[in-house]
């Protein structure tokens, strides 16, 4: 029943919405963004994206609508018809048929343009080309917009339309307007049709359901017809024609005996033998309605004549149908939907015929005799008296009385649960899960085995020849202590003599020694200034020491010192005042000797490794000082030019750094809470 | 009742211990505590860090193959109960795990030993290429013996003040 269901048409939007629907969309699925600095094969690219993907939106949409609106050719007659009635098949056609060019041309627009676009070579002219192409697709949809609403008005009317099913058991009332039709469908059927003095008040097709022996019956009722040419009949009378002519179905054709519709009984029989080839092979019923006001009885003459007319056609529908000519009364009818009287027998009447018809059909097609030839149930008749008992194999028997056996004796043995009950109940007795273990020795029964030693799982142990392996394991062991004993003996045969030991102890203290020496001279080698090695101040450079060291290694020095000395220049005291006198001279030379050596000691032996610090007064000779008084008052002047310097922290006579006192970004902007009084 | 071990660290994880954390691969992770759990997310590899088994064994630290190891062997098929074979195993357990231990003791041992031979060999290459920096190679050949010669200090001192007592 879905194929006639028009509800799930998906609406039409007019022209203009689906402009925006479609753009809008085109907007929002493609990227938007494009600068003119990208590569041209980008901008290229992103405009054929917009062009294809608006083509392809189109081509959907239109797509939907051609295919959901029904074909007329491909539906049932019935509907067809209906729908030829309502919307004119050819408009209606058309309006599709100018869908699908839309289609096309908006197809061919896009292909058009995405081949220029290929070729576009600026940013302008791509996005020009775009807006053309989409420009032109619009133009396309607006000029089918006319289409598109006839389409909408059409869908929502089609929504509204009743659902018949053409194929089932269906009874169809017709007659002049104003007989009682609607009346009739809504005293039987749960429709609520309009019901008024005027006429057309039904002005189309309403669908009732009724059951007669536990079948639905479908009612359908149909706008009044007047007795006119058929070319004349206009759209709400063409929908009961159609329906007439194209359902299967039982016809119900009322008749108003009393003349309150305001059409005598002539005129309504007129009507009826004008339409009378529409009920062919359809049972016929004639419904005189109205007998509250006019009894059947008591009709004038000619008008009973024109019933009685009436009647034998409808007669020749039922002989037709190969019923039997019996009852008048299945085919002319009276009742009063006002007091409701007659009206179930009419229904029943109506069903009654309707389902005789069907199911002669059936039988008398082939379907049913295929059907039928599938049920049967053979039953072969005694030959004779003998008694053929069922033959059950020997096998069988014995099993089953073993079977029969087991179960009594099951009732016999003593079940755990007796012997829980037995012992105190399910708290206090806990049954022994171990009573049926299947063991080598049944000693061994209630033995509990240890999962856990010494930090190992047991199980993983587990191995039945696990004494051998332990064996050979242990013979590895004995094995191996013995080589191990065997390496501990070997001796080591070059020992040094603790004479040797001395002599590297020594070798590798002055190694170290150097090397730190080294690791200070390199780490201070930036601020420390490099003086050539005649300005010796700590007097490392000198005879004596040179002397010495060649001592230490065993050597004879003095050739060397003789050597250093003799090519050594001339110092200070050579030019000395005191070396005028000649007297005094050894003396004098061996006191100088002895007082410069004393000095020389001093000062060797405080320029051994450190470095001493002098008294703060003590005169050194190159500097130029008179005594320690000069000296002083000399260090307390330079002292006294550098104080004002330091107090405004500046490095020497050339700093002139002006610093920030008060950077800006303390002191200044708002705090995000609190106050801002300290800075 | 099963002794697990540490993902991590290797250690025995005994009942009412530790975390298990089963991954979506089906993948069990057991963790003895809390530390080897936090590194284990922290997605540590236990063959970088220092203190788990894996890498003491893999960088040679302990003992990696051994015969007593292949007497653990985790078995899948239940066997059936036998007393015998009960007893033995818990008296070879405890023998295999004294010969395991005596196994490692030795191994570290061995690690622990020292390169004595090639100590003694190379301070006697640095004894005979370094001697001249604390005896001079001509004193050497003199006296060939490797007693280091003595400084000599002049005590002059004492002779000037002897001068001075005298005058």
């Amino acid at each position: 029943m879905v194929q006639y269901n028009f509800k799930k048409i998906t609406v039409v939007p007019t022209g203009k919405d689906f402009i925006d629907i479609i753009l809008s969309r085109t907007q929002r699925r493609t990227p938007t963004q494009v600068h003119k600095g990208y590569a041209i094969s980008r901008l290229r690219q992103f405009y054929m994206r917009k062009v294809k993907f608006t083509q392809q939106n189109f081509h959907d949409k239109l797509s939907t609508i051609i295919e959901e609106f029904p074909r007329l050719d491909d539906i049932h007659p019935f509907y067809g018809d209906l729908l030829h009635v309502l919307y004119n098949k050819d408009h209606y056609k058309l309006a599709l048929g100018q869908i699908n060019t839309a289609r096309n041309l908006i197809g061919k627009i896009a292909k058009d343009y995405v081949k220029l676009l290929k070729y576009g070579d600026s940013l302008y002219r791509c996005k020009s080309l775009k807006v053309a192409a989409l420009g032109r697709m619009c133009t396309v949809i607006k000029r089918v917009s006319p289409s598109l609403a006839y389409l909408e008005q059409i869908r929502q009317h089609m929504a509204r339309l009743p659902s018949i099913d053409p194929n089932t058991r269906t009874i169809l009332i017709c007659g002049y307007p104003n007989v009682g039709k609607s009346s009739f469908i809504n005293k039987i059927t749960r429709a609520d049709v309009d019901v008024q003095p005027y006429a057309f008040t039904t002005k189309s097709l309403f669908v009732g359901h009724t059951d007669y022996k536990y079948l639905r019956y479908q009612v359908i009722d149909t706008p009044g017809i007047l007795d006119r040419p058929f070319e004349d009949r206009n759209i709400i009378e063409m929908c009961s024609i159609t329906a007439l002519a194209h359902l299967r179905a039982a016809v119900l054709f009322f008749l108003d005996i009393s003349g309150s519709c305001g059409y005598s009984i002539a005129q309504q029989a007129a009507l009826f033998h004008s339409i009378k080839s529409l009920f062919m092979n359809k049972p016929l019923i004639i419904v005189c309605n109205k007998t509250d006001l006019q009894p059947l009885e008591g009709i004038s003459e000619d008008d009973r004549k024109l019933v009685m007319e009436m009647k034998a056609e409808a007669m020749k529908t039922v002989i037709g149908q190969g019923g039997e000519p019996t009852d008048d009364n299945s085919v002319l009818l009276t009742m009063s939907t006002l007091t409701e009287e007659g009206v179930i027998s009419v229904k029943n009447a109506a069903c009654e015929r309707l389902l005789d018809q069907r199911v002669e059909l059936k039988m008398k097609s082939k379907k049913l005799n295929d059907c039928l030839n599938r049920f049967h149930v053979a039953m072969p008749k005694p030959r004779d008296q003998k008694e053929r008992p069922p033959c059950i194999p020997q096998a069988v028997l014995e099993a089953k009385a073993k079977k029969a056996e087991e179960t009594a004796e099951k009732e016999k043995r003593k079940l755990e649960r007796d012997l829980e009950n037995e012992n105190g109940g399910a708290g206090v007795y806990s049954a022994s899960l171990k009573k049926h273990y299947i063991l080598a020795d049944d000693e061994w029964k209630e033995d509990v085995m240890p999962e856990i030693l010494d930090g190992h799982n047991v199980y993983d142990f587990i191995d039945p020849d696990i004494l051998m392996r332990l064996e050979e394991l242990e013979r590895e062991e004995s094995a191996l202590q013995g080589l191990e004993a065997d390496d501990d003996f070997e001796m080591d045969g070059a020992e040094l003599t603790p004479e040797e030991k001395a002599a590297l102890a020594e070798i590798r203290k002055k190694k170290s020694l150097l090397i730190q020496q080294h690791r200070i001279k390199k780490s201070t080698a930036e601020s420390r200034p490099t003086v050539p090695r005649k300005f010796d101040k700590d007097k490392q450079f000198t005879a004596e020491r040179m002397g010495r060291q060649l001592s230490s290694l065993g050597l004879d020095p003095t050739m060397a010192i003789n050597r250093a000395r003799s090519k050594s220049r001339g110092r200070k005291r050579e030019r000395s005042p005191d070396r005028g006198v000649n007297d005094g001279l050894h003396s004098m030379e061996v006191d100088g000797d002895q007082q410069n050596k004393k000095l020389r000691l001093r000062s060797r032996s405080a320029s051994r490794s450190r470095s001493k610090s002098r008294p703060p007064g003590e005169v050194v000779p190159g500097e130029g000082f008179k005594d320690t008084a000069q000296k002083k008052k000399a260090i307390k002047m330079a002292k006294g030019s550098s104080k004002k310097r330091n107090k405004d922290a500046r490095r020497g006579e050339a700093d002139r750094v002006i610093p920030t006192l008060k950077p800006k970004h303390l002191f200044s902007g708002k705090r995000s809470t609190g106050k801002t009084d300290r800075r | 009742m099963r002794l697990e071990k540490c993902w991590f660290c290797s250690s025995t994880i005994y009942p009412g211990h530790g975390i298990q954390f089963v991954r979506n691969d089906a993948k069990i992770f057991r963790f003895c505590r809390s530390k080897c759990h936090k590194n284990f997310k922290m997605k540590r590899n236990p063959r970088k860090v220092k203190w788990t088994k894996a890498y003491r064994r893999l960088h040679g630290k302990d003992m990696t193959q051994d015969a007593t190891f292949e007497f653990e062997r985790k078995r899948n098929r239940p066997e059936r109960y036998d007393r015998n074979v009960t007893e033995n195993t818990l008296k070879a357990i405890k023998k295999i795990d004294k010969v395991r231990v005596d196994r490692e003791a030795r191994h570290h041992a061995k690690r622990m030993k020292g390169k004595k031979a090639q100590l003694q060999r190379e301070a006697a290459k640095e004894l005979e290429q370094s001697i001249h920096m604390v005896k001079a190679p001509a004193a050497l050949q003199q006296e060939p013996s490797l007693t280091l010669p003595k400084l000599k200090v002049k005590v002059s001192q004492q002779q000037t003040e002897d001068n001075r007592m005298e005058e």
